[in-house]
């Protein structure tokens, strides 16, 4: 089989969710590898994606269309190389899941989402029902494409590799849509989805300012991200981009600290996965406590400060 | 402007799903159905954008079960104008789904189809895109925010980094993510006025649309269970754990 994977990229650099991507790639077939963007920075990137191990060959695609990766631009170019693989391989991201069944359907394809693991060339496992149930599904088309949730795959070596960089053209802009700004949040920590150590609060924070005043010095001291519960997202006390659940990021660090998150289905969805979970709550029964290794019982205002402090 | 709201009967969310023993599926019998959260949502923005005099005509559109007819009266007690039903007892996939839409939208023409980014029993998180691709028009998924501009949308995203707003041109697909709004409950008045709405029964063969199934699900098996594990008695107890996993910096 020949499988190609839509890499994404930032700042020159692949993403660690395309590594994952990869690993989960190797599994179908041989490997080759789409930079899609503009520039300096695609070349880059794509000059990096050359050294992943597994990868036998990448296409680089530069040109303005690419750059913000608008699905109506990046979707034909996908779709036009299709004629020459059996899989198309794009993370479960933001990206991944905008530009992927925009693909799937130009290809007249049923595509899999959220891969957790490869069976076979044709068969596959996924979660629905927010990861309550886990279905293994078969698919009679003749291509396949699939988004590849990154925490159900190990991340393939950054190096090692030495592919060649084909460089290729696509469609221009389709003209339909446009980029026109993006307001991400800046931090020093390290990606909520590939952390060792996530630090997430929850509802019982009470404040904006209360999350950051307790959760950022623990999750400096830990050298964590930081996460957030839907209910605190929803109350406005962290960014939509801090919420882990299975509407939101899917992680699974070697440590995931919960602070006053009650642990509702779909929260866990999100992180039960994680190595090591640690709770803390004042209610005994809430049910975070039924898949936390270490529990904390106890007024968070106090226990956080002091857990802060003796670390 | 018409916009058209695809909705979906499913699951409760309040509901914890089940698998069923012999691993074919989860069991629905008896279980509480509603409209999928993230169409409501689409249902809401529909009416709001309406209530701006941005929108004209609502339709909702549900493919599913006879009983997805509650689903769709229940959008139309919220303020949707007419429904049509394209009935099916089939399970229907994502990419099937979509090629009815496209029917429909080829039929409606409606400037603006808005769809929840999911529903909340398969995940798939595929039909808005792929209604997108087979109509040939720009897609804004998991919309936060969503604001109509003479002949463009501009769509505000939830993205993995924070937020990102693209401009489309209409007519336009857009698919709506948890804080796009907060949906309304029907009044008792207007769900009493539902019940007289114009509501078209349909079948994927009126529309020539091959609904076969490209996926067999082999199993449904309910995931690894962690074990719960202990609750500590200090802080500092937790200090040594955490120091045990190595994780203190």
């Amino acid at each position: 089989m020949s499988v190609l994977v839509l890499v994404e990229h930032e700042g020159g650099v692949p993403k660690d969710a395309s590594l994952a991507t990869i690993t989960a790639a190797q599994k179908l077939g041989e490997v080759h590898a789409l930079v899609a963007g503009e520039g300096a920075e695609a070349k880059q990137a794509a000059e990096a994606t050359a050294k992943i191990a597994g990868v036998a060959k990448v296409l680089l695609a530069d040109d303005a269309a690419y750059a913000n990766m608008l699905a109506e631009n990046v979707a034909p170019l996908v779709a036009g190389l299709m004629g020459n693989y059996d899989a198309l391989l794009c993370n479960a991201t933001s990206n991944g899941k905008n530009i992927a069944p925009r693909v799937a359907a130009m290809l007249d394809v049923m595509q899999i989402s959220d891969v957790l693991s490869i069976e076979g060339t044709d068969t596959f496992t996924r979660p629905i029902y927010a990861g309550n149930a886990i279905a293994t599904v078969k698919s009679s088309d003749a291509k396949k494409v699939l988004t590849v949730r990154a925490t159900a795959f190990t991340k393939a070596a950054a190096s090692g590799g030495s592919a060649s960089v084909e460089t290729i053209s696509g469609p221009t802009d389709a003209g339909l849509s446009s980029f026109v700004g993006a307001e991400t949040s800046k931090s020093e920590r390290p990606e909520l989805t590939s952390a060792k150590v996530v630090v997430s609060g929850g509802r019982a924070l009470g404040s904006s300012e209360e999350f950051h005043r307790l959760i950022d010095p623990l999750a400096d001291k830990l050298g964590a991200a930081v996460g957030a519960s839907r209910a605190a997202v929803d109350a406005g006390y962290a960014p939509n981009d801090y919420q882990v659940g299975q509407t939101g990021k899917i992680v699974a660090p070697e440590v995931y600290v919960a602070i006053g998150i009650s642990g509702a289905i779909q929260h866990l969805a999100g992180m039960k996965d994680s190595g090591t979970i640690v709770a803390i709550n004042k209610d005994e029964d809430a049910p975070i406590f039924q898949v936390a290794d270490l529990g904390l019982v106890g007024d968070l205002f106090q226990i956080v400060p002091e857990l802060t402090q003796k670390l | 402007m018409k916009v058209l709201v695809p909705v979906k009967r499913v699951i409760d969310y309040n509901v914890k799903p089940r698998v069923k023993m012999d691993g074919t599926g989860v069991d629905l019998t008896n279980v509480k159905m509603s409209m999928n959260p993230f169409d409501e949502i689409a249902v809401e923005e529909a009416i709001r954008l309406k209530e701006k005099g941005a929108a004209s005509e609502i339709v909702v559109v549900s493919v599913g079960p006879q009983k997805a007819q509650d689903t769709l009266r229940t959008a139309l007690a919220m303020g949707a104008d007419r429904a049509i039903l394209i009935q099916t007892d089939q399970e229907v996939e994502p990419l099937a789904v979509a090629k009815l839409l496209k029917a429909v939208t080829d039929e409606e023409q409606p400037g603006l189809v808005l769809l929840g980014k999911q529903a909340i029993d398969d995940d798939s998180n595929q039909t808005g895109q792929m209604l997108a691709a087979l109509t040939g028009r720009p897609q804004g998924t998991f919309a936060s925010k969503v604001e109509i501009k003479g002949d463009i949308v501009e769509v505000t995203r939830e993205v993995d980094g924070g937020l990102e707003t693209v401009s489309l041109k209409l007519p336009a697909i857009v698919t709506t993510d948890l804080r796009l709004n907060e949906p309304r409950y029907a009044s008792l008045p207007n769900i009493m006025k539902a019940k007289t709405k114009p509501m078209a029964n349909k079948t994927p063969a009126d529309y020539g649309v091959d609904i076969a199934p490209r996926l067999t699900t082999l199993k449904v098996e309910e995931p690894a269970k962690r074990q719960a594990g202990v609750k500590l008695g200090s802080v500092d107890e937790l200090v040594v754990k955490l120091k045990d996993l190595g994780v203190v910096a």
